[in-house]
């Protein structure tokens, strides 16, 4: 059978004919059965009823939320039990939402019990045109083509394309000014690097007091910054707080791995890591004492901060970036260096062999 | 000399004698007596005998006779050794201690122990070894604080405590069955100490760190916070996402799903 056979047959001659496609035959449709209302000239009007009264209590409730929203005053609330909330919002949301409802199910009862209820079948036709619409519309591009004279003058067709092409130029040029080019010394200059260098001392968030080592306790918890954070403001301040944020904890040196190339890295246990989760970047603080494991609320990601900061559970790929630190001549905790990897979330450019890996020392 | 020695038999010589070596006997017994604490340290060693003697009976079951903790066998307890009084008042009065069952989180219960019991214990875990005392009620108390410096305690609790007590300090979940609990109805006392000595997962915020001011401002905000009625409608717990999402999927979607499955239904028919 060709398609353009099948696509005058109906699903049910389909059926009879086709019995390895469809083995089971098809039942067609069920005998119409006449409803309440079609027969019981009362219960028509029943039907009737209801959809008016669901339609006509809709402009009642349209009236009132015009009076509320005028008569009630703004501060007006409602307490009742758990609900504590300006009258107002609940009144407008009650009258609105139930008009909204009765226009609904008035239409749903309209058809389910007074429309006509009769099942109809339309079948679909074929998306091609006819044949002779396809002929009728090649032998007219055909035509044009040939009267156009681009066949025997080819330097035209050429010429066209060259400056349909090159006229989008300008337009993709002009996007290069969308932000800066990520370059590789772009890179290093802005994301790469923080604020904290040598010697900057690590102060408490929001209040800016600089730490003092023997003032952290065994299961402490510091958010901290860079003192020197203090100088940016707006934007620049934002984007490097976000780079630069830490976490300060303190454990006993006994019960945790410090390997190898770190044991100038902490002050008697206290350890210093970045707050920037390496999976996507949310700020991480959740740090249970007792188990040392720093988890991060968005996605589960769970660091051992009594093991580098190596991941444990969740989608990140990379050991939280530890920034090395010690005292200086006050007590006070203060940087070594800057942080020797990226922190954050990766990128593509991001050269993630320096990370710390399990099995490192 | 001479002038003492020519005057050695004076009337009076007597009596200044033994005014001088009076004097030298009351500042020789000032200087070297022991202080007037005695008076008072009466009371509190007798506290320390009876916070001994129920530490023995509630506690030494899973923290050692000593406080010395135990870490072998099934049932295991910390050393307590340093803890402090605010660590004991903490986990005692809000019931925390004696756990009913171990598990991965001791859970908040009606107080085993009277007020005095529990100062009792205090003062006994306190004498094992230094640790921080319990606050004074200036330290936690919040009331005079400026608007700006309860403003300020916002800023320190999101930083600081919003990560796992969630925003409103509705409390939120913890791996393997532990949790933060909720901030909600808990006394300005037990925030502060709380905060102070670091209770089972929660980090340590020292004073030396995180200061009695910075702590009352977060103590004056979190009443604040919470004497404020939510004007948002139903918050629902204050969970956000979890249970708005779980409200909208069972009550929005199931609504939903009756009201389609009615426009679709055949309905009676007459036959």
């Amino acid at each position: 059978m060709s398609d353009l056979q099948r696509h005058g047959a109906t699903d049910h001659e389909l059926a009879t004919v086709d019995s390895e496609r469809f083995p089971v035959p098809d039942p067609g449709e069920p005998e119409h059965l006449p409803r309440l209302t079609d027969i019981d000239e009362a219960a028509a009007n029943r039907a009737t009823r209801q959809v008016a009264t669901m339609f006509g209590l809709v402009p009642i409730l349209a009236l009132i939320f015009v009076v509320c929203y005028f008569a009630v005053p703004k501060d007006a609330v409602v307490d009742f039990g758990p609900l504590h909330t300006p009258a107002q919002h609940v009144i407008f949301g009650l009258t609105l939402g139930l008009a909204l409802l009765l226009i609904g199910t008035g239409a749903i009862q309209w058809a389910r019990q007074l429309m006509d209820d009769h099942e109809m079948v339309d079948h679909r036709h074929g998306a091609a045109s006819s044949n002779e619409d396809r002929e009728y519309v090649i032998t007219e591009l055909e035509k044009g083509i040939d009267e156009s004279g681009i066949t025997r003058r080819k330097v035209l067709g050429a010429s066209l394309l060259g400056a349909l092409g090159l006229v989008a130029l300008p337009g993709v040029v002009l996007l290069a000014d969308l932000g800066p080019w990520p370059t590789r010394k772009f890179l290093e200059r802005t994301l790469e690097t923080t604020i904290w260098k040598e010697g900057i001392r690590l102060v408490n968030d929001v209040t800016y007091t600089p730490i003092k080592a023997e003032q952290v306790q065994i299961g402490q918890l510091i958010n901290a910054q860079p003192e020197n954070l203090q100088d940016f403001h707006g934007t620049e301040f934002l984007q490097e707080k976000a780079k630069a944020s830490i976490i300060v904890v303190r454990m006993n040196p006994n019960t945790i791995k410090i390997p190898e190339s770190r044991k100038d890295w902490h002050v008697g246990g206290i350890l210093c890591y970045s707050k920037i989760c390496t999976h996507v970047g949310c700020p991480i603080s959740l740090w249970e004492q007792q188990t040392h494991h720093l988890l991060c609320p968005c996605h589960q990601s769970t660091f051992d901060l009594g093991d580098s900061g190596l991941v444990v559970f969740g989608p990140a790929a990379r050991a939280l970036p530890q920034l090395p630190i010690t005292v200086d001549a006050e007590g006070y905790l203060v940087a070594r260096d800057g942080f020797d990897v990226p922190t954050g979330p990766s990128y593509f450019e991001r050269d993630s062999r320096n990370d710390f890996k399990r099995g490192d020392n | 000399m001479r002038f003492l020695t020519a005057r050695r038999r004076h009337p009076a010589a007597k009596a200044l004698v033994l005014v001088f070596a009076l004097l030298v006997m009351g500042a020789l017994y000032s200087a070297l007596a022991p202080s007037s604490k005695s008076a008072a340290d009466t009371s509190t060693s007798q506290q320390v005998e009876e916070g001994r003697a129920l530490f023995a009976v509630s506690c030494a079951s899973c923290h050692g006779l000593n406080g010395e903790g135990q870490t072998e066998g099934t049932i295991q307890g910390p050393p307590l050794i340093g803890v402090g009084a605010a660590a004991v008042e903490f986990q005692v009065a809000t019931g925390r201690m004696p756990m009913a069952r171990p598990g991965p989180q001791a859970e908040v219960k009606a107080s085993e122990f009277t007020e005095e019991e529990t100062l009792a214990l205090a003062a006994y875990v306190a004498s094992l070894g230094p640790g921080p005392a319990i606050p004074e009620p200036a330290d936690y108390d919040p009331a005079g604080l400026s608007e700006e410096e309860i403003a300020r305690g916002g800023e320190l609790f999101r930083t600081n405590c919003s990560a796992c007590h969630n925003f409103e300090g509705a409390g939120g979940a913890l791996p393997n069955g532990k949790y933060a609990p909720s901030l909600f109805g808990v006394s300005n006392l037990h925030l502060f100490e709380a905060m102070l000595t670091g209770p089972q997962q929660m980090p340590v915020f020292s004073n030396g760190v995180l200061t009695v001011d910075d702590k009352r401002a977060i103590i004056g905000y979190l009443n604040e916070l919470h004497e404020q009625p939510s004007r948002g409608g139903l918050a629902l717990g204050g969970l956000g996402p979890v249970s708005e999402g779980l409200w909208a999927w069972l009550a929005g979607l199931g609504v939903l799903v009756l009201f389609a499955i009615w426009i679709a239904a055949k309905g009676v028919k007459a036959r």
